[in-house]
This record gives structure tokens, sequence and C-alpha cells, in this order.
């Protein structure tokens, strides 16, 4: 893998702390309880296009949150499990995203001035900085 | 910026206990991540405080100590000490569990994981939780006024303590609603304000909407297509009763994550267009009408191929008493199939009116069960063997299949009723 530009976007921080890694990428909301297997940290929802794929140690880049009010705590046993992403980036804020990122105590990002959906592709290396609200993107090529 | 009152502030010094101060810190990381200014006060908490599912009691076994609990100190609330959990502060009461009391072996469930159920039961009624245990809390002795600021888990209740009863609660998640037990705070964020309750889409309806299944459709097109928005639902309607929202609530929060609706004419906050819109313009209109519904009853019935019915399950959300009176009249001089089950799931309270009217004894007589408590995608149990289930609940349908890989038939109640008594499946598209 050889690294082009890097590109830089900036929003609000809404979990602190600054972690890197391989971005996995949807353009559509992510389920919590009844559609995800938090011991693996699977998606099993079964018309989501991220079905089957795993969210363990990747910095998830995501739309925001749907479904249950268990989704915080599914997350929450994700971290238990050792299967949490190692960041978040999202577009739209809810309780459950919100409750979700706090208690999955991983750094996360929202309200970016361009849409991460955009610029972050699947595969890509992603650092983010929940203190200062910067998310950095490193293009595969 | 996020603005403490001097009580608040007093919490979270620690003023009033360990307990308290941590629930606090939780709900400031919260509010801040949130981007909320204030909190706001509120009496009416519903959650699942101190609940365990067996990952949760097989990963803090032995962590209590000192009488102290670990569930709630490090799970409820976050926190990475042990704390000594106080009585709730405001009203609180328990949502929907993992198991019946009286049928837990039916569902199922280990002898030990139901003792450590009903350990964890007593642990919240010992803190002065009522234990409604139900995903219908309004049908079961909890019904908010119209603008009480509550804290409720649960989306199915969420969405119709907004829309119909005019209560206002987002989804708030086992963490805040345990923290808001100990603190009677909430972060005052959206569904709370009166300028985020307005809709923002607006579908109008070109058929005659009416029967439960009817209503299901209704909302699992709604949440699809507005996701997490407020649709505006505009048509000719004959009279839209509790049963009927309930199941259109429980399906718009299922395929999408809507909060909050407004039917013109009958919601409290949508006498009119122009009341549920408020100053705002809806950003999408949408259509409903026969190629669109038979679209949704196509996607409920996606994965189904096989007419041989195993499991028929009804009571997604719990049966209201109405409910079980339909099944008991429609199982009249029949009998449930020897190839199937019946399984019918409601909440304590309407299962003990209904054992009073006769309605459990005839469902029984007929070869059903009426099961309390739980229901199969919660409890993820289902009949031993079962490969094809019928249910006539949208929201059931949406997560029965991706939980338990079985398929799964959508209908009415009556076509659900039909399939337990046959065994096969002959429901009717629209």
């Amino acid at each position: 893998m050889t690294v082009s530009a890097t590109i830089v976007l900036r929003g609000r921080g809404v979990v602190g702390g600054r972690a890197e890694g391989e971005a996995l990428v949807t353009r559509e909301t992510i389920p919590g309880w009844g559609g995800v297997n938090p011991q693996e940290g699977v998606i099993t929802e079964t018309h989501h296009e991220l079905r089957g794929k795993s969210f363990k140690d990747k910095v998830l880049v995501f739309r925001g949150a749907k479904g249950s009010s268990g989704w915080s705590a599914m997350y929450h046993t994700a971290r238990l499990a050792g299967a949490a992403p190692r960041a978040l980036v999202f577009n739209e804020m809810t309780t459950k995203v919100a409750l979700g990122a706090v208690v999955m105590r991983v750094p996360s990002v929202t309200d970016l001035d361009r849409d991460p959906l955009d610029l972050i592709e699947t595969g890509d290396w992603v650092i983010v900085d929940g203190d200062l609200g910067i998310v950095e993107i490193q293009k595969r090529t | 910026m996020l603005r403490l009152t001097d009580s608040e502030k007093a919490m979270l010094d620690g003023r009033d206990g360990k307990a308290r101060q941590k629930a606090m810190e939780l709900l400031v990381r919260y509010a801040e991540a949130l981007g909320a200014e204030r909190f706001v006060d509120t009496r009416n908490v519903a959650g699942v405080p101190g609940s365990a599912n067996p990952f949760l009691q097989r990963y803090y076994a032995g962590k209590d100590a000192d009488g102290l609990d670990a569930i709630f100190s490090y799970f409820d609330l976050d926190s990475d000490e042990l704390v000594d959990v106080p009585d709730a502060v405001v009203p609180t009461f328990h949502l929907q569990g993992g198991a019946d009391p009286r049928n837990w072996q039916t569902l199922g469930v280990k002898v030990e994981v139901f003792r450590n159920y009903e350990e964890r039961e007593a642990f919240a009624a010992r803190h002065d939780v009522t234990i409604l245990k139900t995903c219908t809390p309004y049908l079961a002795g909890n019904l908010p006024a119209k603008g009480e600021h509550c804290a409720w888990m649960e989306s199915s209740a969420v969405i119709f303590a907004n829309s119909v009863l005019g209560a206002r609660t987002n989804t708030e998640g086992r963490e805040s609603t345990s923290a808001a037990m100990l603190t009677g705070k909430i972060p005052d964020w959206g569904l709370h304000r009166a300028e985020c309750r307005y809709g923002t889409h607006r579908v109008d309806v070109e058929l005659p909407v009416e029967s439960v299944m009817d209503w299901g459709m209704l909302g699992y097109f709604v949440g699809d297509v507005v996701q997490e928005r407020i649709p505006v639902v505009i048509g000719s309607f004959t009279t839209p009763e509790i049963v009927r929202l309930k199941h259109f609530g429980a399906a718009a929060s299922s395929s999408g994550g809507v909060e909050m609706y407004h039917v013109v004419g009958t919601t409290p906050e949508a006498e009119s267009v122009d009341m549920a819109f408020g100053p705002k313009q809806p950003l999408e209109r949408f259509t409903y009408g026969k190629s669109e519904q038979r679209q949704v009853y196509d996607r409920l019935n996606a994965n189904a191929s096989d007419p041989n019915v195993d499991y028929v399950m009804l009571g997604c959300p719990h049966a209201a008493l109405d409910q079980l009176r339909e099944a008991a009249i429609l199982l009249e001089g029949k009998r449930v199939s020897t190839n199937c089950n019946l399984w019918i799931f409601t909440s304590r309270a309407v299962d003990s009116e209904a054992r009073r009217l006769g309605y459990v004894r005839a469902i029984n007589d007929a070869g059903g069960v009426v099961l309390t408590d739980t229901c199969s995608a919660f409890a993820q149990a289902i009949p031993p063997g079962t490969k094809v289930a019928a249910l006539d609940s949208a929201k059931q349908a949406h997560y029965l299949p991706a939980i338990l890989g079985v398929q799964a038939w959508f209908g009415s109640t009556r076509d659900c009723i039909q399939a337990a008594v046959t065994g096969r499946w002959n429901g009717e598209r629209p």
C-alpha cells in the first residue's frame, strides 16, 4: 500500500481521545440490538449493506444510528468483548449514537466541514482526534 | 456549552453520594456528546436497571464486593468504581425482561439463567423500581401526560409516548435511564424541545388504512422513507385506536429510527397540517398507495417460501387486552395444529386481567400459550425445531429472521391464527 495526500476534515468532538485505523464505511444508518452481534463485532441485520462485516478495531464511518433503544448497550457490550471499533466518524446526531459513543469510550467526531461519506472509502487509513474534532484521511491507492 | 444548576453541580461534586456522582458524570458526558446546553427534570423513567443477559451475567460473575452491585456500577453507570446503589429518586419502571416467570421452561431458558433473572428483578424491586416487564408501559400502568418529560427506553414505547400521548422523550438507552433513575435528570435535547417536534416529511396516504396489519405496513413504509425524521401522515382514517397506533409506531421505529410522528386529525400535536409542520416546510413528500403497500408486504415476506408454518407468534408489541380477546374468539371451536405452536406475548398486568376474563383459558384450551415479560426476539426463544414462523407484527418480522435465522411470514392476526390451526400459511397479498 502506498499513501497519497492526506485529507483533513474539521468538526466537533463527541468523545475525546485519539485513535487510528482502517476505515469501514457505510452510507446507511447502523442498527444496534437485533441487528448486530456484539460479542463478534459483526453486523447481522438482514437487509444491511454491511451484513456479515466486522467493525472490530476499525474506524467506523457511517451516517448515524437506527432502530432499538438497545443501541448503546450493544456497543457497550462490544467494548467489554473487545470487539468495539477504534473510533467513530458520523453525520447525524441522535441520542442513540451519542450515548453509544460515550459508553464505547472511543474517540468520536461529527459535524464535519465536508461529508466524510464522500471522502472516506473502506480501507483508507483514518486518524480521529476527538479532542480537537479533527479527522485525517490517508487514501489507500 | 453545558450549564449546570447548583444542585446538579452538587451531585457532580459527590455531595449526594458516590452513585449519584457517577450517574451525573455519565449524564454530563452524554449531554456534552449531544451538544445539549442543560438538563431537564424528569419524574418518569422507563428502562432496564440492573438487568443482565447471560453474557453480562458471565462477564460480571464474582465482581460484586462488599454487598455492592457490579452490573449496576460498571455497566449501567459506566463507572470504573463499585458504588452503593441508592433507591430510585423518581418513579422508575422496568421494561421487558428475558423470561416469563411462569413459563420460562417453555421458552427453553436454563434454570441457572432464570434464577439470575429473578435475582436481577429482585435487585431492581429493592431499589423501588416498578416491575412492569413490558414493552407497552402505557398499557400496564405508566401513562405519561401531554408535555410530561420522560426518560424512556424501548423504541416502540418512545414513539407512542411522543406521538399518541404528546409526552416528551428521546429514545434513551440502558445507561442514561439508569442514571436518570438516580438523578431525575436527562439532557434537554431533541424531542424535549418544542421546536424539535414539528414534522419534517409529508406522507400522503391514498388508500384506506384500517386493520392492524394495514397500520403496521404503513408504519414500515414510513420508517423506511423518513429514517429518523418526523413524518406527518395525511389521509382519511376511520378512528385509529391504540392497537393500530401501537403497531404503526413499532414498525416505523424498526424500519427506520422514527421517534415521533403526526397523524393529522388524530395525534395531539397535529390538529391540522399547519400545526403539525409549525414554522417548517416539508423537506420531502411521499405518497403511499397500492403499489407502495404491496412493496412493503413483499419486503416483509421476502425471506419466506415454505408454507408449512411451525410457529405463530403474536403480541409484538405486547398484546392489549382486546387482542387477547380477539385471539380467543378466532380460536373458538378450533385447535392449534400438532405441527405448530402458538405463543402470544403480553404484559403481566394485561395477562392478569385476561385470566380473570377467561381469555387465557380459552387460548390454552385451543392449544395456545400466553406468555409474559418478553418476546421471541428479545428472549431469542422459539419452539425447538422452528424453521418457519408467522407473525402479525411488522416489527417482529423485521427482527426475528435476522436474530434467529428463521423464515417469517407476515400477515393479519386472522391469517396467523389460521396458520396456527392448519399448520399452513394462506395469507392474502393486499
